[in-house]
């Protein structure tokens, strides 16, 4: 039978604050087990939690770049369950009056323009984590490192329609984040991780079918094939004459099957009610326009802009804008050299197998904007051809010298440009080849390329190759 | 007369002129302990080592000519609510029997860097759940006035400890009518800020919306010396609010002529015990000869007050007890099995009946399907609660009651009972869910020599003018500083 795939997603993005919302502690990662704890982390007696500024600005920032309303009094509210990596009994989090209401974020599938609903951006602690040693039998540790850490949790409308729709969303969410500067994104460490809602209904159908829950999925491959194992498993059960079962369900990447965490008869009443201990966050008018101006320009604007300004193809603009210091990278050579055309394909060939094979990104290229816009003036201006620039290229790349000039004048890699040598030279191959002359000027035209080559051989390839065809053709006609 | 036995302000005054020092106070007030605590049963720790360093040092501050404050050198006991590092803060339960906190509560910092002498740590009901000191998890405290009866509660050792002067001065946390209440039955001043002039960082919550800490004192002129030096605006709790702090003591002697008192009628109703009602009267009258103008007033909603209470408290209180699970202090029970075992096991034998049943009770008040009838609703009532207030304060500076009901009560009495317990605090909680400053004020005796404790109300943040009309009150009362005759051991 055919159904309609209805998807909601939930993201968590931690946040890149240097403190914790309610405390002062590192967020660092990596730091040896409840070194960056405190008695309000760990949820000791007494200790109250104080939220830090910087959280509110980053939820706003996220709010605004989706188009959300940014709730001029929202309310910290705890959600109430027993677990030991949550030290007080209760995760502060927004329940009611969330910081963010109503956005929305619009996605491209298949050429397709998409516009998907955003519910709510909320403010959160993480938890801490649980350390089960394999050699240590029944005996557990937690770690409060992470407790605490900032989060915002996004939740869209149910609006996704196939698991496409789905990861190009989160894409375009990953990016606008990371963009922003709101949170790293990575997807492995937990950084930027979703929760899926997804169910089934007949085309044409009011009501949405029953929905499961997706969780542990740390991928984008993951979401896509989690979200596919989903809708094959209901359309089973649905085709069956069965009845989807409300329930959360945990993905296994190992095994590329979903199981069953706990049923709607086990989900929690967490017993959410406003945290006494926190005021209302009161964001007002000032508040939100300083963190307008103080926001980015944002992946598709950024693309258009590309577009129109450096005339450049779509894709070209689609892999330059990817990533925020990629686009500045490359906005930094077009503004010292000529051509955005001649940069945006040295960037996107060279530069870019260079950082692959390296793997590495742009903010630690050793060829500095300045060095490759010089380069490509070498290039453009017939001083080079662009197979030496390539060497150069390397060169720079591997020794981060930047100044591409001295490495061709001291290496003689300048182009023979000069008519006059060009010339002589052309004549002694003319006179060395009288056969091949007549017979190419008989009609045997392919024998071009032939004396091409001999002036190439003979100049050991610095003969500015459009020189030598325009000389040529004056000489053999 | 002892030293033990004198006033905050009198050893302030006495220490500031090098009449005493900090060392003879303490030595005099740790003799007192060792005579009578044995009986009374106030502290729950005692600190005496600590105790006569910090006396020394505050001697040391005096003779250096370095600043001092009205508590420096002042031996001073607290609740066992107030996390004190290098000693066990239990808050009266099991669940935390061994627990030494690794941080001072900002009260315990002014405290310390006010230079006062702390002598150790008082009994309370478990995590201030209680009006009796009954619910300690360790022992009963007594009322000094009457062994056989109960000192009040939550903070019945910081009020025992008062008046059977093994401490100067105590403090002690007010949710409800906790410091109120246990002052009134033990004959000593007891004060509960407004909600925000002190910082709870540190207090170990029991209703967060509700706590409040406050001073016990054997005087309105000793509260006020103590509540100067721990008010205050902290930024460790964003409850706290950044307004400045009055010069209590100072402005305590301008008269209040012209000030306008209101007697509310619901708070004069059945269930008034007459000779509570007849002192309370006495004492209107004896503010109206200083100068007040009375009007009757009216409270309409104080009806709902304890229902009230009983929904929002019971419900923060089942948050806020979630972190008592055995994992990372505290009380945790041995041969569990698994994880869901260890936190029921380590929960039921950890918790005393009362601070379970409140549990209980916000538990259910808070869960899907219940919130809007219960908490939510309670919510709303607090609104028309603190309305009242808002509508009387309009037209009147101050608010005068009784404190509770009856005068202190046997042991055993209520503690089966405890509708008639909750009861007992039926003329302090409107106050806590208004988050308004009040004060309890000795006013005399019943005939069987049991105090009585008149109770004033102010306006948010008007401790100030709170503080001069009960000090007024005081002096016109003459109740001030009187003592039970205690049996001491060195008599024995």
């Amino acid at each position: 039978m055919d159904y309609e795939i209805v998807i909601g997603l939930e993201v968590h993005c931690q946040l890149l604050t240097e403190t914790k919302i309610f405390c002062g502690c590192s967020t660092h990662f990596g730091n040896p087990p409840n070194q960056n704890t405190c008695p309000v982390c760990t949820g000791m007696p007494g200790a109250l939690p104080v939220l830090s500024r910087k959280v509110v600005d980053f939820a706003i920032r996220a709010g605004l770049a989706t188009a959300c309303e940014i709730t001029p009094s929202s309310v910290f509210a705890r959600k109430n369950y027993f677990y030991p990596d949550l030290p007080k009994g209760y995760q502060i989090s927004q329940f009611e009056l969330p910081i963010c209401l109503g956005g929305h974020l619009d996605i491209e599938v298949a050429g397709e323009s998409k516009r998907i609903g955003i519910t709510r951006i909320h403010m959160e602690e993480d938890a801490g984590k649980l350390v089960h040693p394999e050699h240590e039998h029944g005996v557990s540790y937690v770690d409060y490192n992470r407790a605490c850490v900032p989060l915002i949790e996004i939740v869209s409308e149910p609006d996704m329609r196939s698991a496409a729709e789905a990861v190009a969303y989160l894409k375009a969410m990953r990016e606008i984040m990371v963009y922003l500067g709101v949170c790293d994104g990575n997807m492995e460490e937990g950084s930027f991780r979703c929760d899926a809602n997804i169910s089934l209904r007949r085309w044409g159908a009011p009501e949405f079918g029953i929905r499961a829950e997706l969780k542990n999925m740390n991928s984008f491959r993951n979401v896509q094939r989690a979200i596919e194992y989903e809708v094959e498993r209901q359309m089973d059960i649905l085709d069956g004459g069965g009845q989807v079962v409300q329930e959360t369900r945990l993905w296994n990447v190992d095994r590329g099957i979903s199981m069953s965490m706990r049923g709607k008869e086990e989900a929690h009443d967490y017993r959410y009610f406003p945290d006494p201990d926190l005021l209302p966050v009161v964001v007002d008018e000032a508040w939100v326009e300083a963190v307008r101006r103080s926001l980015p320009e944002l992946p598709v604007a950024k693309r258009q802009r590309f577009l129109d300004d450096y005339a450049i193809p779509l894709a070209d603009a689609e892999v330059l804008t990817a990533d925020r210091a990629m686009a500045d990278y490359f906005e930094a050579v077009v503004k010292l050299s000529s051509s955005p055309k001649l940069a945006a394909n040295w960037i996107m060939v060279e530069l870019m197998k260079f950082l692959n094979d390296d793997k590495t990104d742009i903010t630690h290229c050793p060829v500095t904007p300045q060095g490759l816009s010089e380069l490509l003036s070498l290039i453009e201006d017939g001083t080079i051809s662009g197979k030496i620039g390539k060497q150069v290229f390397a060169q720079m790349y591997s020794t981060a010298d930047n100044n591409p000039r001295k490495i061709v004048e001291d290496q003689g890699l300048a182009q023979m440009s000069d008519s006059g040598e060009l010339e002589a030279m052309i004549d002694e191959i003319i006179v060395a080849n009288g056969d091949k002359v007549t017979e190419y000027q008989q009609g045997k035209v392919k024998l071009f390329g032939f004396f091409v080559g001999q002036v190439m051989k003979k100049s050991k390839g610095q003969a500015n190759p459009q020189m030598v065809n325009k000389l040529l053709k004056e000489k053999i006609g | 007369m002892e030293l033990y036995n004198c006033s905050l302000e009198e050893l302030w005054q006495r220490l500031e002129k090098g009449e005493v020092s900090s060392l003879e106070v303490t030595r005099s007030v740790f003799k007192r302990i060792a005579d009578v605590d044995e009986t009374i049963a106030a502290y729950l720790e005692i600190d005496e080592k600590g105790a006569l360093i910090q006396a020394e040092s505050a001697d040391e501050r005096r003779r250096k000519g370095d600043a001092t404050t009205p508590v420096t050198g002042i031996p001073l006991g607290l609740k066992d609510l107030l996390s004190t590092v290098g000693l066990k803060t239990t808050c009266g339960s099991k669940m935390l029997a061994d627990y030494r906190p690794e941080y001072d509560a900002t009260v315990v910092t002014r405290l310390r860097e006010a230079g006062a002498v702390i002598t150790g740590k008082l009994n309370m009901d478990e995590f201030a759940m209680g009006s009796s000191t009954e619910n300690s998890a360790f022992k009963p405290t007594c009322n000094p006035w009457d062994s056989g009866r109960v000192p009040g509660g939550s903070s019945g050792g910081s009020t025992a400890a008062v008046a059977s002067a093994t401490a100067i001065a105590t403090l002690g946390s007010d949710t409800g009518g906790s410091i109120r209440q246990p002052a009134s039955f033990c004959g000593v001043v007891g004060m509960k800020p407004t909600y925000g002039r002190v910082s709870r960082y540190g207090l170990i919550a029991f209703a967060s919306s509700l706590d409040q800490i406050g001073p016990v004192t054997l005087t309105v002129a000793d509260a006020a010396l103590l509540l100067s030096v721990i008010a205050g605006h902290d930024e460790r709790d964003s409850t706290s609010v950044n307004t400045p702090v009055p010069d209590y003591y100072g402005n305590l002697k301008q008269d209040i002529k012209g000030l306008k008192i209101g007697v509310p009628k619901e708070y004069f109703g059945a269930g008034l015990d007459p000779e509570v009602e007849a002192a309370v009267r006495l004492g209107c009258r004896q503010l109206a000869d200083a100068g007040a103008q009375f009007a009757d007033v009216s409270l309409p909603h104080t009806d709902y007050a304890v229902a009230t209470y009983y929904l929002l408290a019971t419900a923060e209180a089942s948050s806020n007890l979630a972190r008592y699970d055995g994992v990372k202090y505290g009380f945790r029970a041995e041969n569990t099995d698994g994880l869901l075992d260890m936190y029921r096991t380590t929960r039921a034998q950890g918790f005393g009946d009362e601070v379970k049943r409140r549990i209980m009770l916000g538990t259910y008040a808070l869960s899907a399907g219940y919130y809007d009838a219960y908490y939510r609703k309670a919510q709303q009532v607090r609104t028309l609660i603190t309305r009242d207030f808002d509508e009387v304060f309009a037209d009147n500076d101050i608010i005068v009651a009784p404190v509770c009901p009856t005068p202190a009560f046997a042991f055993g009495e209520k503690i089966d009972d405890p509708l008639s317990m909750y009861l007992s605090d039926i003329l302090t909680i409107p106050v806590n869910l208004a988050g308004l400053p009040a004060i309890s004020v000795p006013c005399g005796f019943t005939k069987s020599g049991l105090p009585i404790g008149l109770q004033l109300i102010a306006k948010p943040f008007a401790e100030e003018t709170l503080l001069r009309v009960a000090w007024h009150y005081e002096q016109m009362a003459g109740w001030a500083g009187r003592r039970p005759e205690l049996v001491t051991k060195a008599v024995n």
